[in-house]
């Protein structure tokens, strides 16, 4: 197969070197146009929303709660808080888990059987559809329950958070080279305590990246709450009673037909991209800067 | 090199105060005593992120049962034949999820079939062509694409791509393809290629980002070769880089397919949730995971629960599926060892 390709061009030299240097032109051209439509539908997404946004964003949207329909003026003040209490719990639950994951399979599992599995098991978890995690977190608590709550909500996304931050940290760990390992369990410290206190530390930085990335991920999901946290008109910050998110509001205003909630949608889609796009730029800053490249 | 001696002497210099080693009593029996200690310690540490590791699989395994056990009645009432059949009729307790497996096919192809050619040539730009100093600012900024959350999609198609679509595409569409029959019908602009189109920005940075490590990870010296054959530039991406890295581009591919399946939100805001099966693009739709969002929360009856949870088994299924291909797909090409994978 390999040698039959490679004769390939050799053959078709009969053909006009200008011919071939034209369409090698033509896919080129057609490479970077690509390249362009592709950006084009992103600068257009955000500067739509930057315009549309910043005119709609106001003090009131940080500190007041939603107003029935048809009155003007409310904010998303408890979108906000419902939002930083969901995601705080599921911080929670999927940065330990998901981290005490990476480290099984950097430090103890290697390329195992059962560390291949386990990363595949992630892999696949990654790629099970948000709604799908809804639905199961749903059957699991909701229904037992027999109310909808910011714990479920909590739950849901921390579920969610626990593959993306276990490969991040296992690659992370990685690169951590083996001699300070090796120093560390040559002075005679003891294995967990070299992992947690040498290891986890030397590669800090990138599993902090790792699990911001995790958390900008599922601080836009709106499918998973839609029955977890379900929203709230009003304040509320109980962990046993719907709780209201930002994303869950965006959604509701968006699809209403009232132009002061497009208005509203607008400025909370702007708050939640700005936060989303701070976290990851600066994930990517601080990756750059080669914290661990460092190291080695 | 400041920073590897930085942390050597401050990590390493501490522990031994800390771990209480008087090196003067007598030395064989401190060592041996740490040892046992520190085997309870480790083997209590080892288990608990071992438990971590096995939670992954418990979350898939509980997720799998509950759905399982939530749907058997629409399981055992229709069978297979729930998949097959077009009712949906809440009232009278008559489901078939057909209309909604329909939906989420052709909106989730057609949106491949707009974003595999400009995700190839994406990829193929940044990694063969791009001036470097222009790689990362351009890779970022297609990666801020993945990072934009669904409903915001969702928000910026109802006000901006649909109107676009109605005014200007679809009239456009219909005059010179009206003929196919794929383009007729009324133009309300919430259609099968509204989600199609959305669909595709979304899943466009995934294909891309996997193509391209894909494509980064063909050896320099297939390329090097290739062009000491005289190759122009253009023959030595399709024979150097495009044909090794051919398995792992369709995995990126499929995997890109994993998500246009699943996706939810954007998809409910613009594709007109109606559950009718219609040779047009331009007519409404709906999909699984649309028909999970909008109905689930107002589910009433045990049925229509089990009928919805059942949609939500046949999703997670299929994107198990669709997935596991694509990851050994992806990993064969990356890792270097194909056959064994496989």
């Amino acid at each position: 197969m390999a040698t039959q390709s490679l004769r390939q061009p050799l053959r078709a030299s009969k053909v006009n070197i200008h011919t071939r240097r034209i369409k090698s032109g033509i896919v080129s051209g057609l490479a970077v146009l690509a390249t362009i439509i592709v950006i084009a539908p992103l600068v257009a997404i955000l500067l739509y929303l930057l315009k549309q946004g910043v005119t709609s964003l106001n003090w009131d949207f940080f500190t007041k709660i939603p107003v029935p329909a048809g009155e003007s003026g409310g904010g998303m003040e408890n979108a906000i808080v419902g939002s930083g209490v969901v995601l705080a719990l599921a911080s929670l639950i999927g940065i330990p888990l998901g981290i005490g994951a990476g480290i099984y399979l950097a430090e103890y599992a290697g390329s195992t059987r059962m560390g291949n599995l386990v990363r595949f098991t992630a892999d696949v978890l990654n790629g099970v559809p948000s709604i799908v995690m809804g639905i199961a977190i749903y059957a699991l608590i909701v229904l037992p329950q027999k109310h909808f709550s910011a714990f479920a909500g909590g739950v849901v996304l921390g579920v969610m958070m626990v593959p993306t931050v276990t490969r991040t940290t296992e690659e992370m760990l990685r690169m951590v080279p083996h001699a300070i390992r090796e120093a560390a369990l040559g002075l005679g410290v003891p294995a967990w305590r070299s992992v947690l206190t040498i290891t986890v530390r030397t590669a800090s930085a990138g599993i902090v990246t790792g699990c911001m990335l995790a958390f900008a991920r599922v601080a836009g999901e709106t499918a998973p709450l839609l029955f977890t946290a379900f929203g709230n008109a009003f304040q509320s910050t109980s962990l046993n009673e719907p709780i209201a998110a930002l994303p869950l509001q965006i959604f509701v205003y968006a699809v209403s037909p009232y132009d002061e909630w497009h208005r509203l949608a607008w400025a909370g889609a702007l708050v939640l991209i700005v936060l989303i796009i701070a976290s990851v730029a600066l994930v990517r800053y601080v990756v750059s800067r080669g914290t661990l490249k460092g190291a080695s | 090199m400041t920073q590897p001696a930085k942390i050597f002497v401050s990590e390493s210099s501490t522990p031994p105060p800390d771990a209480k080693q008087p090196v003067k009593p007598s030395v064989v029996r401190t060592f041996l005593r740490g040892r046992g200690n520190s085997a309870i310690a480790d083997g209590t540490f080892k288990a608990l992120v071992f438990l971590c590791a096995l939670s992954i699989f418990g979350i898939v395994i509980l997720i799998a049962w509950e759905l399982i056990s939530r749907s058997h009645l629409t399981l055992a009432k229709f069978g297979l034949g729930f998949f097959f059949r077009s009712a949906w009729d809440p009232v009278n307790n008559d489901f078939g999820a057909f209309p909604f497996i329909y939906g989420t096919l052709v909106s989730s192809f057609l949106a491949l079939l707009i974003s595999v050619p400009f995700a190839l040539g994406v990829a193929i730009f940044l990694t063969e062509m791009c001036p470097k100093w222009l790689r990362a600012p351009l890779s970022f900024l297609t990666e801020l694409l993945a990072a934009i959350p669904s409903v915001v999609y969702g928000l910026w198609a109802i006000f901006v791509l649909i109107p676009l679509l109605r005014d200007y595409v679809n009239p456009k569409l219909m005059f010179t393809l009206g003929w196919t029959g794929f383009f007729t019908g009324p133009n309300a602009g919430y259609s099968m290629l509204a989600a199609g189109v959305v669909l595709a920005i979304m899943i466009l940075p995934i294909i891309s980002s996997l193509a391209r490590e894909v494509m980064t990870s063909v050896p320099m010296v297939q390329r090097e070769g290739v062009l000491a054959l005289g190759a122009t530039r253009w023959e030595m991406i399709r024979i150097g880089v495009l044909r090794n890295a051919r398995i792992g581009i369709v995995g990126a591919i499929i995997l890109g397919l994993g998500r246009a399946l699943g996706e939810t939100m954007a998809v409910t805001m613009v594709i007109g949730n109606r559950p009718e099966i219609v040779k047009s693009f331009l007519a409404p739709g709906y999909t699984m995971a649309s028909v999970l969002a909008n109905e689930f929360s107002e589910a009433t009856g045990d049925m229509y629960l089990s009928a919805l949870i059942e949609i939500g088994l046949a999703l997670f299924l299929v994107t198990i599926v669709v997935n596991a291909c694509a990851r050994m797909l992806v990993w064969a090409v990356t890792r270097g060892a194909p056959a064994r994978v496989a």
